[in-house]
């Protein structure tokens, strides 16, 4: 019954700062639950973040967190792994931090397949800044830049994170809770770079200007446009139009981890 | 189905109400800002308003 | 038992005095005229159980050695100025979080691209006012390759006990030079580690100014959890915006070096005590300044020299006696005058102040400052 998210956050730290429906604490509690079931010794969990409203997370949990620059995430998490590979290390931020100014990181660190978890909330926007438009933003929709409608086509950041050679990805939204703690167990579990995309809503500066009504239009949108990838094998090109794909996107158990690799690399240098 | 105590925490609670409209029994309801629970009897224990509150406002005891 | 001697460039006498210092983590981004400290780092890290990582960007290296560092292990990373450029983001962060890093610039022209393979020293005040916001900045300007070695030991040392990133600038013709090493004993120089908390998990706060102007910082993984942030934050490392918080923790940061310029401070003076026309200069231009002054002294002037080996905080006080002392002082540097306007600073108007300055990618050459020196007196 009732979960106890209380024992994993930090003391005197809620109600946290994030909008009245926005996503983020969503994600954050099927996190809680991901680590808990994982088994996770939080004092050798490094939660790692940079810039903007999802990139708070980690100051909530009772961890090793750390809350770094706008972007570089992935690229302080790779120094904290590379450093302890026997710390579990989880990455969280938005889909500005992650994908535009964090981009050239992101991708890097899929290609080495470095093993951390890496939980991007992408809902769409800026969030802190005012609700700017995001490598996310769907063309033509409302941001406080695009007055006129979005001009620029879109990341789908799975696709990327695929691309770029993450060996476990995984989608899933804000509106499917319990997918998102399964997806997080996953990734936790699986032995190479992990990402969760999780399709997330910002009412205050989406929502508002792309005519949902409410936190709840937004809820709704996710939930009824999410297919499960099973789902969409069965469907036509034009039943996916307008629907995202979720579950487990991509998954390589063969492509050898980065610091499983550099381990070898310290063996041939002491001549073993 | 009952034996469920719905626990508020309103220093938490943000008014989102995204706990009452995805409450298929219609156990919730908004008071102004604040979610109540004045059917806590109907409660099917579908955990979807605690697994759906973004702000640890809301929790669903066994009784 | 006779000591290890070798011939050695300087920039593979940093990657050994990176190693000697107990450094175990690199991340970096390649860059001329700093490579060789990585390609050095490369074979010897791993042998020693050490990481080294190429990074996507100047940026992520940065990034990396700070993520490296709060697990506890001695980081390094190495640059040039337009590498620098790019950290100065991160440098920021370093400096706030106060996270302990060493950062290597073999410094060359510029701006932008400029003269890659040429010498500068343009990065003067970059290291210490590249990064937005108020901090404290130690830099360091070795001028030999022995010395490399030695500084590079140091930069470890101060980084560890003001718990900050410390820069070690040398340009490019130090960092290519070939000259004969001595390599320092174990137990030898000087290593310092760093402190560990003395508070246990439960009370630790990261940024416990009662602790001392540097409080402890404990290491990721090691029983430890805490929150780091480049946000302003109160003692326990959480993000405040309370005005006598943000204050008393700003002025802490900065005064925790400037209080102890004495310990950080490190410069050689030869032939200043009865110099009439001192001359100032760093890195390989304090060579040909050297040379500049044994020349002069057999026409019979004056000359001296003041060869700041800590560049950051500035040498003040000395720079300040000297002004008294003698007639001028004569800054040589490879850059159109940027040290120059700390020594007038210092100097209050009690001496000439004149600058021989050069960025054509050629070093400063012993004539054209006793050509100088001549004009000034």
């Amino acid at each position: 019954m009732a979960y106890d998210y209380e024992k994993s956050i930090r003391p005197g730290k809620l109600p946290h700062i994030w909008c009245p429906g926005c996503g983020h604490g969503i994600v954050m509690k099927g996190l809680i639950r991901a680590m808990d079931t994982c088994g996770l010794d939080r004092k050798n969990t490094a939660i790692v973040s940079g810039i903007g409203c999802a990139s708070r997370l980690p100051g909530y949990l009772d961890a090793c967190t750390l809350h770094t620059a706008h972007g570089r995430a992935a690229a302080f998490a790779t120094g904290v792994k590379m450093a302890k590979p026997e710390m579990t290390v989880i990455c969280c931020g938005g889909d500005g931090d992650g994908t535009a100014i964090g981009g050239n990181h992101f991708i890097h660190a899929c290609r080495r397949n470095i093993d951390m978890t890496y939980v991007l909330m992408n809902n769409f926007i800026y969030g802190m800044t005012g609700g700017q438009f995001s490598p996310c933003t769907p063309t033509g929709a409302k941001a406080s830049t695009t007055p006129y409608g979005n001009p620029d086509p879109i990341f789908d950041i799975s696709k990327l994170a695929i691309g770029a050679g993450a060996t476990f990805v995984a989608r899933t939204t804000a509106a499917h809770p319990r997918e998102i703690d399964k997806l997080i167990v996953q990734g936790i579990q699986h032995k190479g770079m992990s990402i969760i995309e999780v399709l997330d809503d910002c009412p205050t500066t989406y929502g508002r200007r792309n005519k949902f009504r409410s936190v709840v239009d937004m809820m709704k949108h996710l939930k009824a446009n999410a297919v499960p990838i099973k789902a969409a094998a069965k469907m036509t090109a034009e039943q996916l139009q307008g629907k995202f794909l979720t579950g487990v996107l991509f998954h390589d158990t063969e492509k050898p981890e980065y610091c499983a690799q550099y381990a070898e690399v310290i063996k041939k240098a002491q001549g073993a | 189905m009952s034996g469920a105590r719905l626990e508020i925490i309103e220093r938490n609670c943000k008014g989102c109400s995204i706990c009452v409209e995805f409450c298929p029994k219609n156990v919730l309801e908004m008071d102004v800002f604040l979610v109540t629970a004045p059917r806590p009897e109907d409660c099917i224990k579908c955990m979807q308003c605690e697994l759906l509150c973004p702000d640890f406002a809301i929790k669903v005891h066994d009784e | 038992m006779a000591k290890k001697v070798a011939l050695l460039q300087g920039n593979q006498a940093c990657a050994a005095g990176a190693v000697y210092a107990g450094c175990k983590f690199f991340g970096g981004y390649p860059i001329t005229p700093s490579t060789e400290v990585a390609e050095e780092l490369s074979i010897s890290l791993p042998k020693v159980g050490g990481k080294f990582i190429q990074m996507e960007d100047e940026i992520g290296a940065m990034a990396s050695v700070i993520g490296a560092s709060l697990t506890g292990m001695k980081s390094l990373t190495a640059t040039s100025g337009p590498g620098v450029s790019l950290k100065q983001e991160l440098i920021g962060y370093a400096c706030i979080a106060e996270v302990p890093c060493v950062i290597i610039n073999v410094m060359r022209g510029g701006p932008s691209t400029g003269m890659p393979t040429g010498p500068g020293q343009s990065d003067v005040m970059q290291a210490m006012w590249g990064t937005h916001g108020d901090h404290a900045a130690i830099a360091l300007v070795p001028s030999s390759v022995q010395e490399i070695f030695s500084e590079t030991v140091r930069a470890f040392n101060l980084a560890e006990k003001y718990r900050m990133p410390v820069q070690v600038l040398f340009d490019e013709i130090v960092g290519h030079m070939r000259e004969r090493i001595v390599f320092p004993e174990p137990g030898e120089l000087e290593v310092i580690d760093r402190e560990a908390p003395t508070d246990g998990p439960d009370t630790y706060k990261p940024y416990d100014s009662t602790k001392g102007q540097i409080p402890p910082l404990a290491s990721f993984g090691s029983g430890y959890k805490f929150h780091v942030t480049g946000l302003n934050k109160a003692d326990d490392g959480f993000p405040t915006t309370k005005a006598s918080l943000v204050d008393a923790e700003e002025r802490r940061q900065v005064d925790k070096v400037m209080d102890n310029v004495a310990d950080i401070e490190s410069n050689e003076e030869y032939l200043t005590e009865d110099a009439e026309v001192v001359i100032w200069a760093f890195g390989s231009t304090a060579r040909s300044a050297r040379y500049a002054v044994n020349e002069l002294r057999k026409e019979g002037i004056k000359a001296g020299l003041f060869r700041p080996i800590t560049l950051w905080p500035f040498p003040t006080k000395r720079t300040a006696e000297l002004a008294v002392q003698c007639k001028a002082i004569v800054v040589a540097e490879m850059n159109l005058g940027q040290m120059i306007h700390e020594v007038e600073r210092a100097a209050k108007g009690n001496c000439v102040v004149a600058g021989e300055f050069r960025v054509d990618g050629e070093p400063i050459n012993p004539a054209q400052i006793m050509k100088k020196v001549k004009e000034v007196l």
